[in-house]
């Protein structure tokens, strides 16, 4: 049945940063490729060396422009994924119990043998996470690297999603938000992350943590002209003789 | 949203269908012989029709049945369920009343309940959706269930009935579109509440994420045609409810009815069109769209 299965103590998710975030798109590719050659069917491209380039991605990063009250615009990298919602709308909609949210760590997955392709379960989502691959028709979307996270094969440090673990800023953590003292909840708390778009009620287990307000210079340093200007003071050796020699003439 | 074909002619026939159906279980009328066969034959063909093409829609046709086991939690499935009982519990009434001019009312009463609700099941499918304001509402199952009774009091030739449900008809189009309209602004969705960017200023798109388009901007935020709206609201308005309705009421026979019957039909699928061309998806937002 794909009822949602009873809140379960360990919620794993992930926390963007949006502060550190430098839009470098890493995340995307390190997601395409790893779940392209792994779990489930491959991420399809359509007319990938032609003039309209297209394709499924499980995570895309967005970038915005925020143009405050006073002062200047500040542009805001921002990486969407699956938030692996607590109150997940994907999953009781689905009419074969494709679409479930797994009980043990509340990772919202889709069982692609028992998929349709009908795309309910994305017209569900507030957030565009889930897309319809045009080739195999069925639903893909962020598994949390369930093939990464718990694989014993791989080194311990390689057991986080792909995403997170090629991340170059650290602009993005994986762990458990279920618990509150982990490294991903008190960072939660100490930078004020919050839900997107909860009027909508998903309760979305992934946090954004917003930028931070940008510093701004006190007084100007006084002479910036001198801070510009190539100097020859305190230059030392063969340099500084020549230099003194030749300020003489 | 994506107004496919499929899904347009699905939810328009199988309406239409079930709507006669519903009249013909509650015996509004009770053809007999030839006449029942014709009847019975149009209300099952339409909603076969109907169900056939929605499985058209589907990436995985072939997987279609386990659509039927979901119905505890889902509304698609419920649908399916439902249809599939609906012409179950009405095939005793039919075949009575083709083979042995008899009537079977407790099957007809039940398969009549049954197709009311799943006209009900398919509009919940879109009522029950949060992401998308405008369906988010009353009107939806409201425009369902009159459209497939009129539509069905049409083709029973009950012009009475037809005459009774067309101006509901008409009043639940008018209102889904004027209420519809206010919705998405009532749903409070903004870029700011979207990228809870908001405390800090406006939001705006600066880059796409891709440079090409997706899945998710062909489905869910598809813009084209909204610019002609209101001229395809008169449209639906004049050939759903308003010449049926003149036609049936200048000629109650059946030089009225099978013209009225068509121009109903192309009214309902202009409808249907702008139901979902119109319909705004939240996840748009990220896009800069509506």
């Amino acid at each position: 049945m794909t009822a949602l299965p009873p809140p379960s103590l360990k919620k794993l998710g992930l926390v963007i940063d949006l502060d550190t975030c430098v839009g470098c798109h890493a995340c995307v590719i390190a997601c395409k490729g790893w779940n392209t050659e792994n779990y489930g069917a491959p991420l399809s491209d359509l007319d990938p060396y032609g003039a309209e380039p297209e394709g499924t991605f499980l995570n895309r990063v967005h970038s915005y422009e925020v143009t405050p009250e006073s002062g200047a615009p500040v542009t805001v990298h921002f990486p969407k994924s699956c938030l692996h919602c607590e109150d997940a709308p994907c999953v009781p909609v689905c009419p074969t119990g494709a679409s479930y949210k797994r009980a043990e760590d509340g990772i919202v997955l889709v069982n692609e043998d028992a998929c349709i392709g009908c795309g309910l379960c994305a017209w569900a989502c507030p957030y565009g996470a889930r897309e319809l691959d045009a080739l195999v028709g069925v639903m893909k979307k962020c598994t949390l690297c369930v093939d990464r996270i718990y694989n014993e094969a791989l080194p311990e440090r390689d057991r986080e999603p792909a995403c997170v673990r090629t991340c170059p800023s650290g602009a993005r953590h994986f762990g458990d938000l279920g618990d509150p003292e982990s490294a991903v909840s008190r960072l939660v708390a100490e930078r004020g992350g919050i839900d997107l778009m909860p009027d909508l009620k998903a309760r979305p287990v992934n946090k954004y943590l917003p930028p931070r307000p940008r510093d701004r210079l006190q007084e100007a340093p006084p002479d910036l002209a001198q801070l510009c200007e190539p100097g020859t003071e305190g230059l030392t050796g063969f340099l500084g003789w020549v230099d003194r020699t030749l300020s003489r003439f | 949203m994506h107004p496919a074909p499929s899904i347009i002619a699905f939810t328009a026939l199988s309406g239409l269908g079930l709507g006669l159906l519903t009249y013909l279980g509650f015996g509004a009328v009770t053809p007999r012989g030839w006449s029942a066969f014709l009847w019975f034959g149009l209300g099952y063909g339409l909603t076969l029709t109907g169900l056939a093409a929605s499985a058209l829609h589907l990436g995985r046709p072939e997987r279609a049945l386990r659509a039927f086991s979901q119905w505890r939690t889902s509304w698609l499935s419920r649908e399916a369920v439902l249809a599939a009982l609906a012409l179950l519990v009405l095939a005793p009434h039919a075949a009575g009343l083709v083979f042995w001019g008899r009537a079977v009312p407790l099957a007809g009463m039940a398969g009549a309940v049954l197709c009311l609700a799943t006209i009900l099941a398919t509009s919940m499918i879109y009522a029950q959706l949060r992401t998308v304001p405008r369906w988010n509402h009353w009107t939806t199952p409201a425009v369902f269930l009159t459209a497939a009774l009129a539509g069905g009091a049409i083709l029973t030739a009950r012009v009475e009935l037809a005459e009774l449900a067309l101006p509901w008809l008409a009043l639940t189009l008018a209102l889904h579109w004027i209420l519809g309209d206010r919705q998405f602004a009532r749903s409070g969705q903004s870029p700011e509440t979207a990228t809870g960017l908001g405390p800090l200023g406006r939001v705006r798109q600066l880059e796409p994420p891709h440079t090409g388009p997706n899945y998710l901007l062909r489905e869910m935020a598809y813009v084209v045609g909204r610019r002609h709206r209101m001229k395809l609201r008169v449209i639906a308005m004049i050939l759903a409810c308003l010449i049926p309705a003149l036609l049936l009421g200048l000629w109650p026979g059946w030089p009225g009815l099978i013209p009225a019957a068509f121009s109903h039909l192309g009214g309902m699928l202009a409808a249907r069109w702008l139901f979902f061309a119109e319909a705004e998806h939240v996840m748009g937002l990220y896009y800069g769209r509506r």
